[in-house]
């Protein structure tokens, strides 16, 4: 499959670093972008464990198998899970490990920041993932409305667990997002224009916008039920005249956003995948870029379509529903693209480009139900019954987790230097389309016909039995294809083929460098003059007759070239930065801090403040230790 | 985004210039303050729009001279107004939606 | 959005650390964080414009307010103090900026017939430590406002104004607290070692900090103090 002959090399390279400290002090890019592919995998392990355990109560009609208690811890930790703690992440994963490879860049600009996010991250997801372990687990949905939310409704500390553990996720994706904005705009290799970078990129550059600007609403929102919950505020307190609506417009200005934070860098990836395995550049390239800011910029503008049933009135739903359909747009138009790029290419019908095109078919009808909804007539039918359901599992399941997954297969080569298992990974990918289909796609009935989300059981004779029967069963067929996909990934990681620098033979800077790449990445910071510089190395005629893609033809002092031996940063002259725990330590102190609330819920006055101004402690301790510290 | 990034001839205000700027801070809260307090005005409909127009106004003011963004890099122009915009676009909806505005 | 842009250098500059734009990372990264923060203080004030006049029971900020025990409550808000503190802070401000022209300055020789003004514009440690000051004494300003509020009876929990009003106060109290921590920090390095042109960067990042916080509070002083 390699085009180029490669060395047959699938060990790291001559790393100074081993054992389990060198992952807590690390502060290259690749190790931390490893740490979250890792972590985000199990927490997607546990996430598909709760939709599985949901899945079983709602196999027949009026199941025990579950009370309605754990039920709805289930379906809330399900979704918050989901979005917080696997696909959110494993997106940050290809932030981290390949935007610096993308651009040309040794590391990110803020490498211990980098580490700081995370470790928050880890550290903020263990504390809303246990309380599960011990029923006490969120259980007011993932987007926790207020006033349902407040002590008034739910006085366990459920809740507690819940509004702490997602402001302490808030700033891990927060510093994280800062960091890859200040990459992205300043750490690009000479000749790396804007309009020449890797659309996945692009999509991430998108993102961390989305991230920086809808992250301080919910912040706000959730310090209103922070601070209602343990200080006795009035923000969600109706007897005082509070609104029942400020929660729900707060949550979704971050909410609907937060939806393209979670499809962007998915469609970033198949934006990858399908160029290289049709041959053929991406079908408008400009245009994808400019529709994926259209996307950001009027995802800002739609956030009250999730609010059409509460009824804001005839102007409101008009004005949000046609920011809705407008938004379609430009999301029907990358489909387009892709579609074009893909045509009358010299199509290799890989697992990752399999993922790729299913998430061009998948996302589509869940595009297509998304656009259903825009309209509030339609909408107050569909509204919390399984056909919204339906919608979103096509969306995020169809589209971002297949996006990842056909980021996972493409790039598991460059991160680990060996093929994933391509038989393994065909009975992965089929397993998991059928399985997702069979899952959502009867949904959509149930929903018509009327069943609610949320609803622990129901009685038989609603005509919602058979649909419901085939969606556990869909999803037992999920639980068999992601433990082939475990397996698969954990084995190919020893027994893969090996796979030299450019195995797919694709045409951005990540490919240039030997898999897995050298801590340096780039032994010489390469010269880039055009959107496919590996193309242009290894066929400078191959867009004969086409546009130029970018490309000036003017090389730079330092020209592109294949590196096909690494040799250790010291060798090279090439300062790194130091490995430094000291992002982990005030990670765990920001924990800690926040941790302290939970004692206040039992009046213990004194332990809360002992543990917080602890915890507080830690935090300035490690920050000012780490800001008077070198960086390398 | 401009191409002479590393440019160092974008012209320098002077402790001349923040001064000045101080005192035209000064006179317009000065002004707010005293209109606050003429019952006249305060029941006028142009209270509130005028009070946000000398409040915009000192905003601007800060910014663009304090944060010297009027002499600095478009880049940062383009990170502080798109977020500015999009947050005093979500503002006006948010009054809207709660009906404290109306089209 | 403009294309072949940010890269402008094609001419081999053989720093270790030479950047696409020739900018600092630092000073790109507090920009972000400044548009971030926008959106953290437009949800709250939008939290309490959507509260206005909302409140079941007084105090209330620009009315008086009489409970059923006939107890009369004054409207609370004091403008004069506040439009003190407001003062106080615009002139920290004028503080900054004079602060770090005096970091730039240091470069460049003092003219020998120079005035009172021209040396004075030279000391950084006279204007950091004057904005610091002029700083703690709007947080003063704010916990004598504070202190006041509870004792005429509005707290947190009294009534949506109390806790709209106070959390969002509260929130810019605390930037201009991490602001105060901030300066007196780059005081205490101007003092050992002396700050000098190269730490330019360093003062304007504080600085910029330190402005965006004072166009807040002039945001909050108006739509929160002067419109009723």
């Amino acid at each position: 499959m390699a085009t180029l002959a490669a060395p047959a090399r699938a060990t790291a390279p001559a790393s100074t670093q081993s054992g389990l400290w060198s992952w807590i002090a690390t502060t290259d890019h690749k190790r931390i972008g490893t740490l979250y592919l890792w972590t985000a995998l199990a927490f997607f392990l546990i996430g598909g464990l709760e939709a599985a355990l949901i899945r079983t109560q709602l196999a027949r009609p009026n199941m025990g198998f579950v009370s309605a208690d754990t039920y709805n811890q289930l379906f809330t930790m399900h979704g918050t899970t989901m979005v917080f703690l696997a696909v959110m992440p494993l997106s940050a994963a290809f932030f981290n490990y390949l935007i610096p490879l993308q651009i040309g860049a040794r590391d990110v600009a803020f490498p211990r920041l980098n580490a700081f996010s995370y470790w928050v991250y880890l550290l903020g997801g263990i504390f809303i993932t246990l309380p599960i372990l011990f029923q006490v687990a969120p259980d007011a949905g993932w987007f926790g409305y207020a006033p349902l939310t407040t002590n008034q409704f739910s006085s366990g500390p459920n809740i507690d667990f819940w509004v702490i553990g997602l402001q302490v996720l808030g700033v891990s994706s927060l510093a994280a997002a800062f960091n890859f904005i200040t990459t992205i705009i300043n750490l690009r290799a000479p000749g790396m224009t804007l309009m020449r970078m890797p659309m996945f990129t692009w999509m991430s550059f998108v993102v961390q916008f989305l991230l920086i600007l809808a992250f301080p609403p919910i912040t706000v929102a959730l310090v209103f039920l922070l601070m209602d919950r343990f200080f006795g505020t009035t923000f969600y307190a109706i007897a005082q005249g509070a609104d029942p609506l400020l929660w729900q417009h707060l949550f979704w200005v971050f909410g609907h956003p937060e939806v393209y934070i979670l499809i962007l860098p998915a469609f970033g990836l198949v934006s990858e995948v399908l160029p290289t395995f049709s041959k053929k550049p991406l079908f408008g390239y400009n245009v994808m870029v400019y529709s994926g800011i259209m996307i950001g910029f009027l995802g800002f503008g739609v956030w009250a379509h999730h609010m059409f049933a509460v009824g804001m009135g005839a102007v409101a739903d008009s004005i949000f529903s046609l920011m809705t359909m407008l938004i379609a747009i430009p999301t029907g138009v990358k489909i387009f693209n892709w579609i074009a790029t893909m045509w009358a290419g010299e199509v290799r019908f890989t697992v990752p480009m399999k993922f790729a095109i299913a998430l061009i078919a998948m996302f589509t009808i869940g595009g297509i139900s998304g656009v259903m909804h825009s309209s509030p007539p339609a909408d107050l039918q569909q509204t919390d019954s399984y056909f919204v359901v339906a919608h979103f599992h096509y969306v995020l399941f169809g589209g971002s987790i297949m996006g990842i997954f056909a980021g996972i297969y493409h790039y598991y080569p460059k991160i680990t230097g060996r093929f994933l298992d391509e038989r393994l990974g065909n009975v992965h990918f089929w397993l998991n389309f059928i399985g997702m289909n069979l899952t959502f796609f009867p949904m959509h009935f149930s929903g018509l016909l009327g069943m609610p989300r949320r609803i622990y059981t129901y009685d038989a004779g609603q005509g919602w039995d058979l649909f419901n029967l085939l969606a556990t069963y869909g999803t037992y067929l999920l639980v068999i294809a992601t433990a082939v996909f475990v397996w698969n990934f954990v084995r190919s990681r020893t027994r893969g083929a090996i796979a030299g620098g450019d195995p797919w033979g694709a045409a951005t800077l990540e490919w240039s460098i030997p898999s897995p790449p050298p801590e340096y990445n780039f032994a010489q910071i390469p010269t880039v003059t055009s959107r496919y510089p590996l193309w242009d190395l290894k066929d400078p005629s191959w867009h004969e007759g086409e546009d130029s893609h970018g490309d000036t033809g003017t090389p730079g002092p330092s020209p592109l070239r294949e590196e096909t031996e690494t040799h250790t940063a010291k060798s090279l002259g090439i300062p790194m930065p130091y490995p430094t725990a000291k992002p982990a330590f005030t990670a765990l102190g920001l924990v800690v801090m926040f941790s302290g609330l939970l004692f206040l819920r039992n009046d213990l006055f004194a332990v809360a403040m002992t543990v917080t101004l602890g915890g507080a402690a830690m935090l300035i301790g490690g920050l000012y230790a780490w800001l008077t510290s070198p960086l390398e | 985004m401009s191409h002479d990034a590393k440019s160092p001839a974008h012209a320098h205000p002077t402790g001349a210039t923040y001064l000045k700027v101080a005192v035209i801070l000064t006179v317009i809260t000065i002004v707010e303050v005293w209109a606050y307090y003429i019952p006249a005005l305060v029941a006028s409909p142009l209270f509130n729009p005028s009070l946000i127009i000398m409040s915009a106004a000192k905003f601007a003011i800060v910014v663009l001279f304090y944060m010297h963004l009027k002499y600095d890099h478009k880049l940062f122009k383009a990170l502080f107004t798109g977020p500015l915009i999009i947050a005093g676009a979500t503002i006006i909806a948010l009054l809207f939606l709660f009906a404290k505005i109306s089209l | 959005m403009a294309s072949h842009a940010i890269a402008g250098h094609d001419d081999g500059h053989a720093h270790t650390h030479h950047t696409t734009t020739g900018l600092d990372n630092r000073k790109i990264a507090i920009w972000a964080f400044i548009g971030s923060e926008c959106m953290l203080f437009a949800s709250l004030i939008s939290t309490y414009l959507i509260y206005k006049g909302k409140s079941l029971v007084g105090p209330y900020p620009h009315t008086e307010y009489t409970d059923a025990s006939g107890k009369v409550f004054p409207a609370i808000l004091d403008i004069p103090v506040t439009s003190a503190s407001t003062f106080v802070l615009l002139m920290s401000s004028l503080a900054m900026v004079l602060a770090l022209q005096a970091v730039q300055l240091k470069g460049t020789p003092l003219p020998a017939n120079a005035g009172w003004w021209t040396r004075a514009q030279r000391s950084s440690q006279l204007w950091l430590g004057m904005t610091a000051l002029l700083g703690a004494s709007f947080l003063g300003f704010q916990a004598y406002e504070f202190t006041a509020f509870v004792r005429e009876g509005l707290t947190i929990k009294t009534n949506l104004f109390g806790s709209t009003f106070f959390t969002l106060t509260g929130f810019h109290g605390a930037h201009v607290t991490v602001g105060v921590l901030w300066l007196m920090s780059l005081l205490w390095i101007d003092r050992t070692r002396g700050l000098g042109p190269q730490d330019e960067l360093v003062v304007d990042i504080a600085a910029l900090y330190w402005h965006f916080v004072d166009v807040v509070w002039i945001v909050i002083f108006t739509l929160i103090y002067l419109i009723q």
